[in-house]
């Protein structure tokens, strides 16, 4: 009895790891099981299967390796015509691209089709700092560049790093290669740097730090996001304290680049209408996401200036030449 | 007491017999993927994950699953460390110290009933730790700084040169060929690749696991090769099993200080399990100094190593519960299905989700005694597995040790990683060079390295900020006196007694 279901969850297992079906869509996930990609490709995929978009499960491969860049060059280098392929993504994805990461892959290798959500980019400080608002954060990393450090979770040059840089130069502060940033391994531990006193603000995902913000351990000086986010109404966002600035980890989608016009237009369709569903309203709200949907050529521009300017301010931090 | 009650509704939501029936089947699992090197605990855990959502598990049932698979392979490390020579996962390493040793003794059941015991006491008593003082302990998070990390990490290596008994100079070296291997991939203080010749494959920096699973599984396979078996470690059998009394009441504290180091260096984020067996092996060895035999064969030098790494593996939960800080590489993967299941780690779980905490402490405790009971008196039926002939072994191994690697990544480039790794601890076993400090190396390195780093960013490159708190210094007097204190006990301490019978070959 008890071999027979080991057995069985073995097979299930192998299962899981491997196998796509010749006509189903496929999801690659360019992460490990569980991970932020893993979760795009298994709730959209959902949705898409639940809302009859596709006929068949969806089928979710794991590609890690390399932050997404083994995904990025399989895609471009072995499935650029396949028009059943979608690729879970990120800012992640294009702050690496425009950074050259991806070992000379370029975002115009595949067509970004769609975000319908967004992880809002916050700033916040321990409960106990000085600083009461982004203003005075602001000056006073003006005043003295060396008195704030930022504890954020991704390596030097990555998405969380860019973010409070976005903020000082809306202020007109330029000198940003002096801004002091260390990069943990993931924001929960960089907000134990923050809370212990060894970082004076900590830059990150709204999701990843939302328990804390709940405990009242740190206070959040600004989201960074168009609109207040639901549920943290309190939290003012950048934009309202005098710094045009919107930062946002979207979660989206890219397709190979040589599929038809038609076959990009309607995943962008069926894009949309996971988007505008009850069931994902309801993904994005128990996990910590504001809405942020766009869809088709009007992402493909935004995503277009989002790594120019990417790649502007890595030059100017010195992560790339 | 609101503890017992709450472990009490725990414990109900947790003694169902479909959830008992997931936890037998996870922790056979569990040992299982341990014992087989190349599948370790992170791994195991991630292969259950779409298992998990297939079978439509609710949130405490897929914990009550994955930890105990987490547990198990905690246990089972232990077995292919003993018997083959070769970790079935990276905290299982130290193991194969003294463990391989009793094996060749004859002893083999032995230490597999006193790191099986040890494996338990570490597992148990930290789980006691995790619910009369996780509030507590999550606030040990936020003393540690990076100059306090470094410190630490600093320490484990001034201790590194006692794991080879025999030369130090060659620890030395093979430690440094770590932190070399190390520095390879993305550097996260300047975000620029290092030492990748920008091939894609090497920008996350190099597996311990195809590092582990080459130097000890594949140059295994090569010694057995050019030795037709006659030097090799395959083909170790396995005694009468008999509870060694005498041996357990011996190691009786051991296991108990080794349960503290393991606790505590689980307890610290990003110290994990491999630096709680480390710690506890290389504490246990200067406490007993020339008393012990350590290397030769000595059950104590079983008993800690298991004691700190199960323990870590309870202490890694007291940060992923209630900070959301993975502690080691698998609460990483179990912090990833939290956040999928809609639970998130934080300051506030065990207020908004109490019946998800205690229904998870509750399977923790029923997952212990299920691994005792399938890891004592039932250890010959994993033992078996071992014990075939080594014709069907050596083959089984080497898959096995394709098919582990290949599902971390799902990359050809790992394998032949792994197969240069191989050769690789062909040459060093050739010289006489100890392997383990090369793991050690790698695992610690980068850690060492990126505090380092930031303490320097933080500090403006003033190197006082080192010293900057009483933990640091503490810690610095520490590794200062584990690194100077061998040499002047050698010379105080009369040589160590040399022991009767020469088996240590290898």
């Amino acid at each position: 009895m008890k071999s027979t279901l080991f057995r069985a969850l073995l097979a299930s297992a192998a299962l899981g790891l491997g196998a796509t079906s010749a006509f189903a869509t496929e999801c690659i996930a360019p992460a490990d099981a569980g991970g932020g990609w893993d979760f795009t490709c298994r709730q959209i995929g959902k949705i898409l299967y639940d809302l009859k978009l596709v006929d068949q499960p969806v089928q979710v491969t794991n590609m890690a390796g390399a932050g997404g860049g083994l995904a990025f060059s399989h895609v471009v280098a072995e499935r650029g015509k396949d028009a059943d392929l979608i690729v879970a993504a990120s800012s992640a994805t294009t702050t690496r691209l425009a950074q050259n990461a991806y070992g000379g892959a370029t975002a115009d290798q595949v067509r970004f089709v769609g975000a319908i959500g967004g992880d809002p980019g916050v700033i916040v400080v321990a409960k106990d700092s000085p600083y009461q608002s982004l203003n005075d954060l602001v000056e006073a990393i003006k005043a003295d560049p060396g008195s704030v450090a930022f504890a954020g979770g991704s390596a030097a040059g990555g998405f969380d790093h860019l973010k409070p840089l976005m903020v000082l130069k809306a202020a007109g502060f330029t000198d940003v290669a002096k801004v002091k940033y260390i990069g943990m391994d993931g924001g929960a531990e960089a907000i134990t740097q923050t809370i212990g006193g060894f970082t004076q603000a900590m830059t990150g995902d709204m999701s990843e730090i939302v328990g804390f913000i709940k405990a009242g351990d740190v206070r959040p000086l600004a989201v960074l996001t168009a609109e207040r986010v639901p549920g943290f109404e309190d939290i003012p966002t950048a934009k309202e304290q005098g710094f045009d600035v919107e930062v946002v980890n979207w979660r989206g989608l890219y397709v190979p680049h040589d599929i038809s016009d038609d076959a990009f237009n309607t995943w962008a369709d069926k894009l949309q209408k996971v988007a505008d569903s009850a069931e994902w309203k309801a993904v994005m709200e128990s996990n910590g996401l504001a809405p942020f949907t766009k869809v088709g050529a009007d992402f493909q521009n935004w995503v277009n200036d989002v790594v120019a300017q990417t790649t502007d301010l890595s030059k100017e931090i010195g992560v790339i030449q | 007491m609101d503890t017992i009650s709450n472990l009490v509704m725990g414990f109900g939501v947790a003694l169902t017999p479909f959830t008992l029936l997931l936890a037998v089947v996870g922790c056979f699992l569990g040992t299982i993927f341990g014992a087989l090197p190349g599948l370790g605990p992170a791994n195991g855990v991630a292969i259950l994950i779409p298992v998990a959502f297939t079978m439509g598990l609710d949130a405490t049932q897929a914990l009550v699953l994955l930890t105990s698979v987490y547990y198990g392979t905690m246990y089972g490390g232990r077995i292919s460390s003993i018997l083959l020579n070769i970790p079935g996962d990276e905290p299982a390493m130290m193991t194969t110290l003294d463990g391989f040793p009793m094996a060749r003794q004859g002893r083999a059941g032995d230490a597999l009933v006193i790191s099986g015991v040890a494996s338990f006491v570490g597992s148990f008593l930290s789980t006691v730790g995790l619910v009369v003082m996780a509030p507590l302990l999550a606030s040990i998070a936020y003393l540690f700084g990076p100059a306090e990390y470094f410190a630490l990490y600093l320490l484990a290596f001034c201790t590194l040169g006692g794991v080879a008994s025999k030369n130090q100079a060659k620890a030395a070296v093979a430690a440094c060929l770590g932190l070399g291997i190390a520095m390879i991939g993305l550097d996260n203080s300047t975000g620029l690749p290092r030492f990748t010749g920008g091939n894609m494959h090497l920008m996350d920096g190099i597996d311990f696991l195809v590092a582990i699973v080459g130097l000890f599984a594949i140059s295994e396979i090569f010694i057995f090769i050019e030795s037709h078996g006659r030097d090799s470690a395959i083909g170790v059998t396995l005694g009468k099993l008999t509870i060694p009394w005498k041996d357990l009441k011996a190691s009786t504290g051991t296991m108990l200080r080794g349960t503290g180091i393991g606790f505590v260096s689980g307890v610290l984020p990003g110290a994990g399990a491999s630096l709680g067996s480390f710690m506890a092996y290389m504490a246990e060895k200067s406490i007993l100094g020339s008393r012990g035999r350590f290397g030769q064969g000595d059950p104590r030098g079983v008993a800690a190593p298991e004691a700190g790494n199960n323990a870590a593996a309870g202490g890694a939960m007291v940060p992923m519960l209630t900070l959301g800080v993975p502690g080691s590489g698998t609460t990483a993967v179990m912090l990833a299905l939290l956040l999928t299941l809609n639970i998130t780690p934080g300051p506030l779980l065990f207020k908004e989700r109490p019946e998800v905490v205690w229904g998870l402490i509750a399977s923790l405790f029923i997952a212990n005694v299920v691994l005792l009971i399938m890891n004592v008196p039932l250890v010959k039926l994993f033992v078996r597995v071992l014990m075939i002939p080594a014709w069907v072994l050596l083959p089984m191994v080497t898959m096995i040790s394709f098919v582990g690697i290949y599902s971390l990544s799902g990359s050809t480039f790992d394998l032949l990683l792994m197969v240069v790794f191989g050769v690789l601890g062909y040459f060093l076993r050739k010289l006489d060079v100890p392997t383990v400090p090369v793991i050690l190396g790698i695992l610690l390195g980068s850690n060492m390295e990126d505090s380092l780093r930031r303490a320097m960013v933080i500090s403006d490159g003033d190197w006082t900020f080192l010293f900057s708190s009483p933990i640091a210094i503490g810690l610095w007097i520490a590794a200062i006196a584990g690194f100077v204190a061998p040499l002047f006990l050698r010379g105080v301490l009369k040589k160590p007694p040399v022991p009767v019978m020469d088996v240590n070959e290898d």
